[in-house]
């Protein structure tokens, strides 16, 4: 007996090798190295040198772009992240009535989200925002004659990274699709007879059984969000104008780490990086236990 | 809910309307790709070229400086195939090993799988640049695929989701058959995971096609640009105007992506549906 536990346990990391091994040499490895270089200068070339917090004091003392690159990175993902989800609920429950098109809508609103975080799809962006692009054409059908580049102007260029982003809600609307369904069709016609209104219905039923998606949802894609970075690079052309409007943070540490070889100052952006989103994501759980409503089994 | 036959017909076009108009950009991007390289721009509006015009496809697929799109697609499928087919037989196995096993240590691997899942890539973006480069693998196709053969967390994750649902008692069945843990997984979990499976590979499939970062930073030899990285080029320097071009290649990256899509709609949606994964 307690010779086949033992073959057991071998079998067990027989089959979880790969994950093990993996996890240690491109994951664990990198990230300590990663934490080890981010107290040194280092250009890639010539051995690390220890700089001691030099690195962390140069991001929050002298270097602006930190400042601006994080304002804009915060605007990205406090606009981007809410706006696409209260979105993607508003058409999930415009499509969750039963009619037999709702597959083709479903594949219709789905399809950007599917492409659109390639570099074809950043390329098209960059054009319909351009100042010969399809927006000002389009506008000029009624009779608003603009030639200002959307992309071009500093006060615009963050929101049509931001409208990219939100056009890309297709994603949470099925998730959000599949939670509605899943709720059950009494519990409405029980609050009809109570005379609730569909307002009530919606705060009080649809919202409180979809919470534990939203939580799940509003997580990761606050994770993804912090790390755009394919958009920003193509619209920008790899600089993040204009003025450092689009300088997401994972392009401004693209920029020092392969542009500048500052090894070690892009290392402890990164630091900071897994900070705020490691903070952001323990205020979002802890915040939960408020707002998430859980089920509970044999209701 | 059924609605009424009036209030159907507005709601049709009402929606209609704003699955057009969510399209449109994607449709816009196709009818330019077929506009003379002149009318793009003079009639940004409208869908319809005055005539088809073929050419841009010609001239895109030319490419840069002697590689063709040819070579760009090639090199996309070869690096899209191998890292899929590496995720998803390794994540198979590292599900089936932290789903039905017991063994010493399996919670806390367990946990760490679900780090990794949630850890952002820019951390490890610079020391894994810097390993490659001393394992000499900077500008080949090496960091673009083996790291891929380690189990991808996201696929561990839906795949131990899947297995959860098959009945523990075709294991036992099988075990008194005198099936080992080896051959329970070959013969009883590998062919009844199959959708698990698709769905997995369908999402490789698009991470790794769209996939520009890694690409960007690990290759610097045109020659061994995928489709993604190979459209960069166009709003490099004196390929500048070849906006036909530009479009043409950027119509014709996304057909395979939207190909798979209709052919496997039904494992897209469920996936997204069953796991919260991002498509």
């Amino acid at each position: 007996m307690n010779k086949l536990r033992e073959n057991e346990h071998l079998t067990g990391y027989v089959f979880t090798a790969p994950f093990v091994l993996g996890f240690l040499v491109f994951t664990l490895y990198p990230i300590l190295s990663s934490l080890y270089y981010s107290f040194t200068d280092y250009n890639l070339y010539e051995a690390p040198g220890w700089l001691g917090l030099d690195n962390y004091q140069r991001m929050f003392t002298e270097d602006d772009k930190i400042a601006k690159s994080m304002q804009v990175t915060f605007t990205y993902v406090f606009a981007s992240v809410p706006l696409r989800l209260v979105f993607a609920l508003f058409v999930a429950m415009i499509l969750n009535t039963a009619t037999r098109a709702t597959g083709i809508y479903r594949s219709a609103f789905y399809l950007p989200s599917l492409i659109g975080g390639s570099v074809a799809v950043a390329i098209m962006w960059q054009q319909i925002f351009g100042d010969q692009g399809l927006l000002n054409s389009a506008l000029s059908l009624f009779g608003i004659h603009s030639t200002t580049s959307w992309i071009g102007s500093p006060s615009t260029a963050l929101w049509t990274l931001i409208a990219l982003s939100i056009w890309q809600f297709g994603s949470s609307m099925i998730i959000f699709l599949a939670g509605l369904k899943n709720i059950p069709r009494d519990y409405y016609e029980a609050a009809s007879v109570d005379g609730a209104n569909s307002v009530y219905r919606f705060f009080k039923i649809t919202l409180p059984m979809l919470s534990p998606i939203i939580l799940f949802n509003l997580t990761l894609q606050t994770i993804s969000a912090f790390m755009t970075f394919t958009p920003a690079y193509i619209i920008s052309r790899g600089e993040g104008g204009p003025l450092d409007q689009t300088l997401l943070y994972s392009l401004y540490l693209y920029r020092k780490a392969f542009s500048h070889f500052e090894m070690g100052y892009a290392s402890a952006m990164a630091w900071i990086m897994l900070l705020i989103v490691g903070v952001l994501t323990l205020l979002i759980f802890k915040s939960s236990t408020r707002w998430v409503h859980y089920e509970t089994k044999g209701d | 809910m059924p609605l009424r036959k009036s209030s159907r017909m507005f709601y049709h076009i009402l929606v209609g309307a704003f699955a057009l108009l969510m399209m449109y950009p994607i449709l816009w991007l196709a009818a330019s790709s077929l506009k003379p390289n002149n009318e793009i721009f003079t009639t940004a509006y409208s869908l319809i070229p005055s005539r088809l015009e073929f050419v841009n496809y010609k001239t895109g697929w030319r490419g840069f400086a002697g590689t063709t799109f040819g070579t760009f697609f090639t090199n996309s499928f070869i690096i899209v195939i191998l890292s899929t087919i590496g995720a998803v037989i390794s994540s198979a196995l590292v599900a089936y090993g932290l789903a039905r096993t017991r063994f010493w240590g399996q919670r806390f691997w367990f946990v760490c799988m679900m780090a990794t899942m949630m850890l952002p890539h820019d951390v490890i973006l610079v020391p894994q640049y810097v390993m490659f480069a001393k394992f000499d693998w900077v500008g080949t196709f090496k960091p673009l695929i083996i790291p891929h053969f380690f189990g991808t967390p996201f696929f561990i994750f839906l795949i131990m989701q899947f297995i959860r649902t098959i009945p523990k008692e075709l294991d036992e069945a099988a075990k008194i058959d005198g099936c080992s843990k080896y051959s329970i997984f070959y013969r009883v979990i590998v062919p009844l995971i199959g959708p698990a499976l698709i769905t997995c590979s369908i999402f490789s499939f698009y991470w790794r096609w769209d996939d520009f970062i890694n690409p960007l930073i690990f290759l610097n030899n045109p020659e061994k640009f995928p489709v993604s990285l190979a459209l960069k080029l166009f709003l490099d320097g004196e390929s500048l105007n070849n906006w036909g071009g530009m479009f043409a290649m950027a119509t014709l990256s996304l057909l395979p992506v939207v190909v798979v899509f209709f052919i496997f709609q039904k494992y897209i949606v469920e996936g997204i549906s069953t796991t919260g994964l991002k498509g």
